[in-house]
Formats: C-alpha cells, sequence, structure tokens
C-alpha cells in the first residue's frame, strides 16, 4: 500500500498510514512497559492528589471554618473551581458532539482524549459542591427520593438543584458517549493480546465483534447521542451562570451570563485541550494524527470564543454605565479598579487581548506559542470566575460588611489535589486505552473511494475513479 | 450464540472497496451472506448488503419522551399535590422553573435508554464473550462469512476467489 492522500484535501492523518500501522501507533502504547515521563508524572499526580485528599478530610474533620470564607465572601476558591472545571470539561463533548453534526472529521484525532478530560475535569468539579456543603454525609439530600422528612423533597425551581441535574446527566451522558467509542478500540487491543490481558479486554470490549449490523447501530448511536449532547453541553453551563444570573446581586444578574458562560467554557475547554494534546501527541509520538492542521483549528475556535467572551466583558461594562443603576455601575468599577483590580487585569489581559494574536495564520500554527497561550488562558479564565465570584461578593449593599477574601492552605491544598486527581485519571487513561479513537481515524483515513490503493487496483496513484 | 454450530467460510480483505465489490457480487450471485466484519463502520455497505435501517433513534425518541414525561409531571406532582411549597411568591405550578430539569432528563432518558437497547439487541455486554471469525478483523482486514448451511462451500469460495480475498478460511462457531 502506498500513499493514501487524497488529492483535492489535506490529508487528516499524515505519514501515508496504511491500516494495519494506524493499529500499531494507537495500541501499542498500552502494550509498552511505561516510559519514566509516564512513571514520574503518575508519582508526582498521586502525591497531589493525596495532599488534595488529606485537605479534603481536613475540611470535613475541621468543618468549613478551615476555608477562609466568611459572611460576605461566602462563595470563593471553592465555586470559582467548580466553575473553572465545568467549563474546562465543555471541550471534549462539544469536539466529539457538535463537530460531529457538523462532519468535522479531524475532530476524530482529538475526541477521544478530550472526551476523557470532560470525564475528569467534570469529577473535579463535582468536588466542590459536594464538599462546600459543609456535611458532605448529607448530600444524599439533593437527591429526590420520597424520604422520613416529611416527605421532603429538594426546591426544583432553584438553580443550584438544576446544577445537580445537569451535571449528573452530563457526567453519565459523556460517559456513555465515550465508552461506546471506545468499546470497538477495546476489541482492537484485546485481538492483539494474550493471556489475561486478552480477557481483561475482552471485557472491557463487550464482546465486540465488528459485524456490519453492529457498526450500522453504533453509528446511529453516536448520532443520535450527538445530537443530544449538544443541547445538552450548552445547557450545562447555561444552567452553571444561572447560579449567579438568577440571584439578585449587581453583577450577576444579567441576561447574559448564559451565552457568556458557554463561550467562555467552550474556550477554556480548547485550551485545556491544547494543553494536553500537546504534551501528549509529543510523549505518545502521534505527531501524525495530531497535527498541526488540529492545533490550528482549534486555535481558529479558540479565537472566536475569546473574542465572544471580550465581547461579553465590553457589553458588561457599557450595560452598567448605561442601566444608570449606581449598584450596577458600582459593581463593575469595583471589579476593575477595586481592590482585586489585578484578577480584572489578568482576565482581561490573558483572554481578550493574548488570543487575537491568533489572527496571524503562522501563530495559529506555532505549537510553542499555542502552548503557552494554552496555559495563559487556563489561568485567565479562572480569573474570570474569580472576578465574577469573589470580588462581587466582597463589596455588597452595605460598605459596613465590606470584605476581603484570600484562600486558606486547605482551599489552595483542594485545588491543588484536583489537578492530582485529573492528571492521575488522565495518566491512567493514556496506559490502558487508545488515547486516539482508533476505529474512527481508521473511517477518515481515506476521504473517498477514489484514493482506493487494494490488490486489484487499476490505478496505483491518485486520480479520477469511474 | 444458539447451541447448534455454524460451519462458516470466510474470505479476508485487505480493503474495504474490494468487500463492498464483493458483496455486491454475492448479491448478484443470490449467495446467503452470513455476516460481514469490519474493523470500522463502512459507508455505503449497508445499502449494499440490504441492512434496513437501524430504528435505534425511534428507541431513543420514546426513552426521551419518557424522561420528559417522568420530569415535567413529577414535579407538577410534588409542588401541587405531594407537597405544595410556596418559593419566592411564586405560584405552586411554576413551568418555567420546570424545563432546564425536564430538558436533563429528557436527555438522561434518551442516551441511558438508547445504550442500554444498544447492547441488548447487538448481544453485547461486561463479560460477554462473543467467537469471532479473524483477530485482523479488527485491526486492518475485512471480511466477508458465509454459513456452509445456507451456502454451498464451492460457491462461496469461488466467489471469496474471484472477488480478491486475501485468505480464505473455514471455522465452526
Amino acid at each position: 500500500m502506498s500513499a493514501v492522500v487524497s488529492p483535492i484535501r489535506r490529508p487528516l492523518i499524515t505519514g501515508n498510514k496504511t491500516y494495519h500501522q494506524i493499529t500499531e501507533d494507537l495500541i501499542s502504547p498500552t502494550e509498552k512497559a511505561p516510559t519514566r515521563a509516564w512513571t514520574i508524572g503518575l508519582i508526582i499526580s498521586v502525591a497531589v492528589l493525596s495532599y488534595g485528599v488529606f485537605c479534603i478530610l481536613w475540611t470535613i474533620y475541621v468543618g468549613i471554618g478551615s476555608w477562609n470564607l466568611n459572611r460576605t465572601v461566602n462563595w470563593g476558591w471553592d465555586i470559582t473551581n467548580f466553575v473553572w472545571w465545568i467549563g474546562i470539561g465543555h471541550a471534549g463533548t462539544l469536539i466529539s458532539a457538535i463537530l460531529l453534526l457538523f462532519r468535522q472529521k479531524w475532530r476524530t484525532g482529538v475526541n477521544r482524549a478530550a472526551e476523557a478530560m470532560t470525564i475528569f475535569a467534570v469529577m473535579c468539579a463535582g468536588l466542590f459542591p459536594l464538599i462546600h456543603m459543609g456535611r458532605i454525609w448529607l448530600a444524599m439530600f439533593i437527591l429526590p427520593y420520597p424520604n422520613t422528612r416529611g416527605p421532603l423533597w429538594p426546591n426544583f425551581n432553584s438553580p443550584l438543584l438544576w446544577d445537580v441535574f445537569a451535571i449528573s446527566t452530563y457526567l453519565t451522558v459523556s460517559l456513555l458517549f465515550w465508552y461506546t467509542g471506545l468499546v470497538p478500540d477495546f476489541a482492537t487491543v484485546r485481538d492483539r493480546a494474550k493471556g489475561m490481558r486478552r480477557k481483561i479486554y475482552n471485557f472491557l470490549s463487550f464482546g465486540w465483534t465488528g459485524s456490519a449490523k453492529h457498526w450500522q447501530r453504533w453509528e446511529s448511536l453516536s448520532l443520535v447521542l450527538a445530537g443530544l449532547s449538544t443541547p445538552l453541553v450548552l445547557s450545562v453551563h447555561t444552567i452553571v451562570s444561572f447560579d449567579f444570573a438568577t440571584s439578585v446581586i449587581p453583577g450577576w444578574h444579567t441576561t447574559i451570563f448564559p451565552p457568556y458562560f458557554v463561550a467562555g467554557a467552550v474556550f477554556s475547554g480548547f485550551a485545556m485541550v491544547l494543553t494536553l494534546m500537546i504534551i501528549t501527541r509529543k510523549l505518545l509520538k502521534l505527531e501524525d494524527y495530531i497535527t498541526v492542521e488540529h492545533i490550528e483549528s482549534m486555535n481558529k475556535v479558540i479565537l472566536v470564543t475569546g473574542t465572544i467572551v471580550g465581547v461579553a466583558y465590553l457589553t458588561e461594562l457599557f450595560i452598567a454605565w448605561y442601566s444608570g443603576y449606581v449598584y450596577e455601575q458600582f459593581a463593575f468599577f469595583n471589579r476593575a479598579l477595586g481592590p482585586y483590580w489585578w484578577s480584572y487585569f489578568g482576565m482581561m489581559f490573558c483572554n481578550v487581548i493574548s488570543p487575537q494574536l491568533f489572527w496571524k495564520k503562522s501563530w495559529r500554527r506555532n505549537i510553542t506559542l499555542t502552548f503557552l497561550m494554552s496555559i495563559f488562558i487556563n489561568i485567565g479564565m479562572w480569573f474570570e470566575r474569580f472576578v465574577i465570584i469573589a470580588t462581587t461578593l466582597a463589596r455588597d449593599y452595605l460598605p459596613s460588611s465590606w470584605s476581603l477574601y484570600s484562600p486558606s492552605w486547605v482551599e489552595i491544598g483542594i485545588y491543588i489535589g484536583t489537578f492530582g486527581l485529573f492528571f492521575t485519571c488522565y495518566l491512567i487513561f493514556t496506559r490502558v486505552a487508545p488515547v486516539v479513537a482508533v476505529a474512527e481515524v481508521k473511517s477518515v483515513l481515506k476521504t473517498g473511494g477514489n484514493q482506493y490503493v487494494g490488490e486489484n487496483a487499476t490505478h496505483k496513484h491518485h486520480h479520477e475513479h469511474h | 450464540m444458539a447451541n447448534n454450530h455454524k460451519e462458516i467460510v470466510f474470505g479476508l480483505y485487505n480493503d474495504e472497496e474490494d468487500l463492498i465489490r464483493a458483496v455486491k457480487e454475492a448479491k448478484t450471485a443470490h449467495l446467503d451472506i452470513y455476516d460481514v466484519f469490519t474493523p470500522f463502520p463502512i459507508h455505503g455497505l449497508d445499502p449494499v448488503l440490504g441492512l434496513e435501517e437501524s430504528r435505534l433513534h425511534i428507541a431513543g425518541f420514546i426513552y426521551g419522551a419518557l424522561g420528559t414525561l417522568t420530569a415535567f409531571l413529577g414535579m407538577t406532582w410534588i409542588f401541587t399535590k405531594d407537597w405544595p411549597n410556596v418559593f419566592g411568591g411564586k405560584p405552586y405550578w411554576s413551568v418555567p422553573a420546570f424545563i432546564p430539569i425536564t430538558f436533563e432528563l429528557t436527555v438522561l432518558f434518551a442516551a441511558i435508554g438508547m445504550t442500554v437497547t444498544f447492547y441488548i439487541v447487538n448481544g453485547l455486554g461486561p463479560g460477554v464473550v462473543n467467537q469471532h471469525l479473524d483477530d485482523r478483523i479488527t485491526d486492518d482486514k475485512f471480511c466477508l462469512a458465509f454459513d456452509k448451511g445456507s451456502v454451498s462451500e464451492d460457491k462461496a469460495v469461488s466467489l471469496l476467489k474471484q472477488t480478491g480475498a486475501v485468505e480464505i478460511n473455514h471455522k465452526t462457531l
């Protein structure tokens, strides 16, 4: 088999791969002994995770008093981190669902890892509201079930409960979507394995055979799950923004929040995908599958969503001024020039100004710049949530109850700990499952039948068929 | 699988185009195809094989509708009959506030229902062991299989040979 390159399109996969070569490249990382870099990474991640677990246990043991929240600033790093992680968890489903509906075939190179990242990010996010409850053993009170307390039900009119439904649905659907995609690839791993490993992967692959009817149903399922996930992913951050938008706090109760949060979520999610993908493609030598084209496409999404976020920031400022409502005006004046001015500046610089570099094509295709930018955006989006939450609360209606907030060592520890959780899960994932969707990549290797290069080919090179 | 064993003769192809051509020829020759196995979904194979469109999405719609009704009627019953409660002076039956949860449960029911149905109708699931014809089918080989019970072996083998199968094997399932 020689070149499988379309004469009209740039190949999605470079390096003149054959189907077997794809299997070899993508499955072998799960078969080899772990590299030194991986082992060191895992040790660091588990150590960080352990510290996070310690801080969580400390919180539960001592109580929420171990955090520096106060009566005025009652949401701090906890909810900031929650919203931040949920935002990061948006790219996976966006890539796999929305880009599937838009028939963006390049998504096949990155969807698997992005979906995994989504699931781990949502796990990190879900942790914060749970421990923020203070008495985590009463967490089941948020579940609607007829119980012995009344029967008392949760308040279905509350955005906080909507969040419970939105996030648990999102996690469940993302898991189903991800795993259904993994099943055929686990079968590929299984069929290369022997002994115990074969048994384990047969269990994981659910006995997949690759029958035509199964594939047909698999595609039908993927398409409908994509169709369901598309409004779902938009709803999740919309509902997260309702936590703020349905309140009566100046600076929070704005109708712009849902679209602005969703755009911000996609923005930060793509940034995190890029951070991870740039490292992963290097370490697992996947440069032929996650190409510069992929990086450029994602940078375009970053540019668009970053600009939407920028427009939203400016719209907020304008509307605050235009409303003539002093509390609203003060809220925004305080954000930009109050005690937390540095976080507002960080947000503006990282989210609005720096992505504008990506108007230039050669910069969009520059891997080092992209990596730096992705870190900037991750920081900027964290600042955004901090600006919205803590700086708004610190200066409320009554100057006598104004306050300031900085996190305690416990809060910092929990946040760092979530990185440990995230990277521990991600590193294990890269060893257990193929990080690039093997079957899906094979299906986009040739974009049309005219690159047919098999045994009976009447044409060996690319020219038109029939 | 069923307790009666199936004698399978199958050919392996290197390329999906070969496979589609072979399936077409088998259809013209009125040979009853047992199944086709491929490493990835092949577009254009279903009509050639004569597979009907999957009805999974219809099931998905029904599950989704079930979710909508569960959520909406559930919240309606809870807040108007079981435990009416005033929240911020709003009506008991505050429909706009029910929309987010109704939407989420619609998606949740449809997704879980469809996925479970998918695995059940395909006979797949944790712990299931399905015998398969060749290990390379999940790698780079495209397999066309005939059941010797319904197709004469000679005809099947000659068709596989003619259409360029790189390997022809036998297996009992």
